[in-house]
C-alpha cells in the first residue's frame, strides 16, 4: 500500500512551467499605500475626476476596515498577515511612446506571451480569439479591436475605457461589486491599475471568444485588475481569462474584481483557467489569489455562467456569484479546484435569487493532493419574492493521498416556500482499486490518475470552450504529475 | 514430449509464497502453464485462489516473500502491473471497478494503445478500432449503447463480467486470468461469458480459470484442474477431477491434505 501512496506523492510533485521572469524595464511607484499613491496612479492613467474620487472613497473605506482589522478571517485558509505597506501598487513595462500596433510592443513581452502560448501575434489570430493581455498592472495589447468595433463591440483595456467610454464606466463601475463590498474589493477599487472592459451592444452576438491573459512579472508587486463586462439587451458574449506568474519565494497578492451585467435576454459566459504560481513543494512563495467576482442578471431571461478551473495560487479565495434579479434569469457555476503540495483553496459561489422563476446550477469539483486543503463554500439564497426559484447543487471532492483535506460548507437560505432545492455531495478517494484496475489494463500510473481525475471533472470541462477544455485537461495532468501511484 | 521440453513455458511458478498484511496466504505454489493450455484452480473459500490471481497481476498490496515466477522467461515479479499487462497478462476482475466520467470505448482504446506503444506498434486510430470493437461486442452479445456510458458505471453484475471478457477480447492477452468470473452470473450470462472465453482459446494463449464451482467448467472445459487448499496445490488432474469435487465436495481432499502435509 505504501508504494501507491508514494507514487501519489510523486505524481503530485511537478514543476511549474510558467515560472520564468521577463527581463524588461519597469516603471514603478514606491512601495506602500496612501492617498498620494492613489493620486499618482490616477494621474498616470489620466483619469477623469469621478474616477479619482471613487478611488479615494474606496481607499478611505479600506483604511477604516484595515484599522478595524476587518480583513476577512472566516475562510478556511491560513497565511501570515499581509503587510499592505510592503507592496508596489503600480508597475508598468517602460514604454517610450504610445503604441499603435502589436509590432511596437517590447519584443521581450511578446516572447513571454509566446512562451505562455497565447495567440497574441497577429498570425495566430486565426484561432478566433481576441486577446487583451495584462502584464503586471497594465494592459499591453488588445487584438482584434477593429473587427469587433464594426459590430459595436467594445473590447479594450480598462484604462482605455475610462478615457473613451467614461459614461459606460461611470454607469456600471461598482454597480455589482461596490467598493464597500469587502476588504479586498475596497483595496482593489482604490488601487486597481488596469483590466479589461467589454460592452456588447443590443442584439449583438459577439462572434469570437474574448480573452484576457494576466501575467504578474515584477517582484513585490501586487496585481489589482478590474474587469467589467456589460451585455446589453439580447447580447451574447463568451469571455476567457488565463493567468500565470513567475516563480518567486515571497508571496504576491492578486486582488481582482470582476463585474458582469446582463440586461434583458442577454447572456454572458465567463471562463477562467487560473494557473498563478502555486508556491514550491514546501509551500514557499506563490500567489494569494483574493478575488471578488460577481454577475448581475439584471434583465429578464438573462443568463450568467461562470466556469473556472483553478489549479494555481498558494491561496485561492474566490466566489464567482450571480444575483438573479431579472425574472426567469439563470445563474450557473461550474468549478474545478485543484490543490496540491501546500496549496489552499476556499472557493465556491453565491446564488442570490430575487426574481421570479429564477434558477441556478452549481457543480463544484474539488481535488486535493499532497498537503492541499480544498474547501467548497457556497450560498444559495431564495428571497421572499423569488417565487418558483430552483437550485441544483452538486459538490464532489476527490482526495489523492492521505495528507490532504476536503471541506464543504453549503449555506442555504430559503424565504419563499415555492422554492425547489436539490443538494448532492460526495467525497471519494482515488482508490488503489481504481488505479490497479486501469494499470492492469496497461495504463501507466500517471495516465491512470489523469484519466480518473479528468473523468471526475468531465461535467465542468464540457462547459469550457473547446480549446480551453483541452488546455485545462493538460494543466490538470501537469499539476498532478508525480502525485499518484 | 521432447519438443515440449525445448519450448519455453508461458508461465512458470516456482515455490511461490505470498502474504497480505503479514498473513501468509500462498505457501509454496508450483505451477506451469504452456501456451494453448487452460488450467483451472479450484478450492474452498480462503484457500488462496484469488491471491494467486492478484499476485500474477502484480497487485502491490500482496507481498511475495519467496519464490519465482517467469512469464515468457521474464521475471514477472519484477514487473509493475502496467508492465505485466503490456507483456500480455490480463486479469478479469472478480469485482470490476467503476470509473466515472470515462467512456468505455475511450478507455479500452487508450488501454489497447498503451499496450501497442509498449510493444513498439503503431497506435490504433478510431477508424480501425471501431470495426474490430463492434465485432467483439457482438461476440459478448453486448448493447453498444453501454459503451457510451462510463466504465462499468450503472452496469449490472452480469454486464460488468461481460465487459471484462470484452476487454480481454480486445486486448488479446497471452495469459488470461479469470478470477471467479462465474460468481453472480445467471445461466444465460454464464453461457455468453463462456462463449466469449472459448472464442479466445488458441494455441498462443494460456488461461488460468479461478473458480469455486465446477459449473463454469462445464462451459469452459479445462485441460488441467488444480485444487488449492491452505495456500498449496494439493492435487492436480484432468477435467475429471472437477467432477469428482462437484460430487464429493472439498472435505475429503482437505482431510487428505492434512494427513499428508506437503
Amino acid at each position: 500500500m505504501s508504494t501507491s501512496v508514494d507514487t501519489i506523492r510523486d505524481l503530485a510533485q511537478q514543476d511549474y512551467k510558467w515560472g520564468f521572469v521577463t527581463d524588461i524595464e519597469h516603471e514603478q511607484v514606491p512601495k506602500g499605500l496612501n492617498e498620494e499613491i492613489i493620486r499618482i496612479i490616477s494621474a498616470k492613467k489620466q483619469e477623469p475626476a469621478f474616477m479619482l474620487e471613487w478611488r479615494l472613497k474606496a481607499f478611505r473605506h479600506w483604511m477604516s476596515l484595515e484599522q478595524a482589522q476587518a480583513e476577512p478571517t472566516w475562510a478556511n485558509i491560513k497565511y501570515s498577515p499581509i503587510n499592505y505597506q510592503d507592496i508596489v501598487y503600480y508597475s508598468a513595462p517602460k514604454q517610450k511612446k504610445q503604441l499603435n500596433s502589436l509590432d511596437e510592443i517590447d519584443p521581450e513581452i511578446l516572447r513571454t506571451y509566446e512562451k505562455l502560448g497565447i495567440p497574441l501575434a497577429e498570425q495566430k489570430m486565426l484561432a478566433g480569439v481576441a486577446v487583451d493581455a495584462v502584464f503586471d498592472s497594465v494592459s499591453v495589447a488588445t487584438t482584434f479591436k477593429e473587427k469587433l468595433g464594426e459590430l459595436g463591440v467594445i473590447f479594450c483595456s480598462f484604462s482605455e475605457a475610462v478615457q473613451k467610454h467614461p459614461e459606460l464606466v461611470q454607469k456600471y463601475l461598482g454597480s455589482v461589486v461596490p467598493y464597500t463590498d469587502n476588504f479586498f474589493a475596497a483595496l482593489n477599487a482604490a488601487v486597481f491599475t488596469d483590466g479589461s472592459f467589454v460592452y456588447v451592444p443590443k442584439g449583438v452576438r459577439c462572434p469570437m471568444e474574448l480573452s484576457t491573459y494576466f501575467r504578474i512579472n515584477a517582484a513585490e508587486t501586487g496585481q489589482f485588475e478590474r474587469t467589467l463586462i456589460v451585455a446589453d439587451e439580447g447580447a451574447y458574449v463568451s469571455y476567457l481569462e488565463g493567468c500565470t506568474a513567475p516563480i518567486r519565494d515571497e508571496n504576491q497578492l492578486h486582488a481582482a474584481v470582476v463585474e458582469l451585467v446582463a440586461l434583458d435576454n442577454a447572456q454572458i459566459k465567463y471562463s477562467t483557467v487560473q494557473n498563478w504560481y502555486p508556491g514550491d513543494k514546501e509551500g514557499r512563495g506563490g500567489i494569494y489569489n483574493f478575488v471578488t467576482k460577481r454577475g448581475n442578471c439584471k434583465g429578464v431571461n438573462s443568463k450568467i455562467s461562470w466556469t473556472q478551473v483553478e489549479t494555481g495560487s498558494a491561496i485561492t479565495w474566490k466566489y464567482p456569484s450571480c444575483i438573479l434579479q431579472g425574472d426567469n434569469s439563470i445563474g450557473e457555476f461550474y468549478s474545478v479546484a485543484l490543490t496540491n503540495n501546500y496549496q489552499q483553496a476556499d472557493t465556491g459561489t453565491k446564488m442570490i435569487h430575487l426574481g421570479k422563476n429564477t434558477s441556478s446550477t452549481i457543480v463544484s469539483k474539488g481535488i486535493s493532493a499532497g498537503h492541499g486543503q480544498n474547501t467548497y463554500r457556497g450560498m444559495v439564497k431564495i428571497q421572499k419574492n423569488a417565487t418558483g426559484a430552483r437550485n441544483y447543487t452538486q459538490c464532489d471532492s476527490l482526495l489523492i493521498g492521505d495528507k490532504c483535506g476536503a471541506h464543504t460548507f453549503p449555506y442555504i437560505e430559503v424565504k419563499n416556500s415555492s422554492a425547489r432545492m436539490e443538494h448532492e455531495a460526495s467525497t471519494s478517494k482515488i482508490g488503489e482499486d481504481q488505479l490497479f484496475y486501469l494499470r492492469q489494463r496497461g495504463l501507466k500510473t500517471e495516465d491512470a490518475v489523469s484519466m480518473i481525475v479528468n473523468g471526475f471533472c468531465k461535467q465542468v470541462f464540457r462547459e469550457l470552450p473547446m480549446e480551453f477544455a483541452v488546455e485545462a485537461q493538460k494543466l490538470l495532468s501537469v499539476s498532478l504529475e508525480g502525485s499518484v501511484g | 514430449m521432447k519438443e515440449k521440453e525445448i519450448r519455453m513455458s508461458l508461465l512458470e511458478i516456482k515455490n511461490l509464497h505470498a502474504s497480505v498484511g503479514g498473513h501468509e496466504i500462498l505457501k509454496g505454489i508450483d505451477l506451469t502453464i504452456n501456451a494453448g493450455e487452460v488450467h483451472s484452480i479450484m478450492g474452498p473459500n480462503g484457500s488462496g485462489k484469488s491471491t494467486l490471481a492478484q499476485v500474477l497481476a502484480r497487485r502491490e498490496a500482496y507481498e511475495v516473500t519467496a519464490g519465482e515466477v517467469l512469464f515468457n522467461g521474464k521475471d514477472l515479479l519484477a514487473m509493475k502491473p502496467e508492465d505485466a499487462a503490456c507483456e500480455g497478462v490480463f486479469m478479469a476482475f472478480q469485482y470490476p471497478v467503476e470509473v466515472p466520467g470515462i467512456g468505455n470505448t475511450y478507455f479500452l482504446r487508450s488501454a489497447l494503445n498503451a499496450i501497442r506503444k509498449y510493444r513498439g506498434q503503431e497506435e490504433m486510430d478510431a477508424m480501425d478500432f471501431l470495426p474490430m470493437f463492434r465485432e467483439k461486442l457482438k461476440l459478448l452479445e453486448m448493447d453498444d449503447k453501454l459503451m457510451n456510458r462510463s466504465v462499468n458505471e450503472g452496469f449490472s453484475g452480469g454486464e460488468k463480467k461481460r465487459n471484462e471478457i470484452l476487454q480481454m477480447a480486445v486486448l488479446q492477452p497471452k495469459l488470461a486470468i479469470l478470477d471467479e468470473t462465474d460468481s453472480g452470473l445467471d445461466i444465460d450470462a454464464l453461457r455468453i461469458v463462456a462463449n466469449g472465453v472459448n472464442a479466445l482459446r488458441g494455441p498462443e494463449r494460456g488461461m488460468l480459470v479461478v473458480t469455486h464451482y465446477q459449473r463454469l467448467l462445464n462451459y469452459i472445459v479445462p485441460d488441467f484442474v488444480h485444487v488449492l487448499v491452505d495456500g498449496r496445490i494439493v492435487r492436480s488432474g484432468g477435467k475429471g477431477l472437477a467432477l469428482e469435487l462437484e460430487e464429493k465436495g472439498y472435505g475429503w481432499i482437505e482431510a487428505e491434505a492434512q494427513a499428508t502435509p506437503a
